[in-house]
């Protein structure tokens, strides 16, 4: 069988976009325990480290550009209504979640992280129902 | 929108895996269009009526 180059073509960006997103996670770690655990004190290397993590980060929005460039209609359609969903989502249920935390009914601050959590959660289940729903 | 593409596929004796690469598509598309669970852009119509060099009308239909 002919190699499939459309399928190479998805391979290779799929595995772009991994690698990219792997670093800037690797690099976020870096530079929110390097400070505690490795350097200390040291505002040069915490510096780096930011900016570090913020180069990669450009480097993954421009690897998922081309990622999602690459895709068929019907799986940019998929991500279309993953990406809606996940901001629809993160839009309104981090804005309830802030006003919880400005009308003091939850007793601790809110936190970024759930909502980058609650975001990622909704893109991820929106893209396996997306899947199945058109297989 | 009704179709006769798995009909032209199998007359044609393509897989639906080469007639994926022939339209520079994922197989998961293909599939979706034959079960009518997804309906084409016109590009990708115009690309399937070339491939099996027939009008668009003769291959897609109004339900």
């Amino acid at each position: 069988m002919e190699e499939k180059s459309y399928n190479k073509q998805i391979k290779k960006n799929t595995k772009n976009l991994a690698i990219y997103t792997a670093l800037w996670t690797i690099s976020m770690a870096v530079a929110t325990f390097g400070p505690i655990f490795i350097w200390g004190e040291n505002k040069t290397l915490t510096f780096l480290g930011v900016l570090l993590n913020a180069v990669f980060g450009v480097f993954m929005i421009l690897a998922n550009i081309k990622h999602l460039k690459s895709l068929d209609e019907l799986q940019k359609k998929i991500q279309l209504e993953g990406m809606g969903l996940a901001l629809g989502v993160g839009i309104v249920g981090g804005l309830s979640y802030s006003l919880l935390d400005t009308t003091n009914l939850i007793a601790q601050d809110a936190e970024i992280s759930f909502l980058v959590i609650l975001i990622a959660l909704t893109y991820l289940a929106s893209i396996i129902i997306g899947h199945k729903r058109y297989s | 929108m009704k179709n006769r593409l798995k009909v032209l596929r199998a007359e044609n004796d393509l897989t639906q895996a080469d007639l994926a690469h022939k339209l520079e598509v994922s197989r998961q598309t293909v599939n979706a269009i034959e079960k009518g669970k997804f309906d084409p852009s016109l590009p990708l119509a115009f690309k399937i009526s070339k491939l099996f060099q027939m009008p668009i009308e003769a291959i897609f239909q109004e339900d």
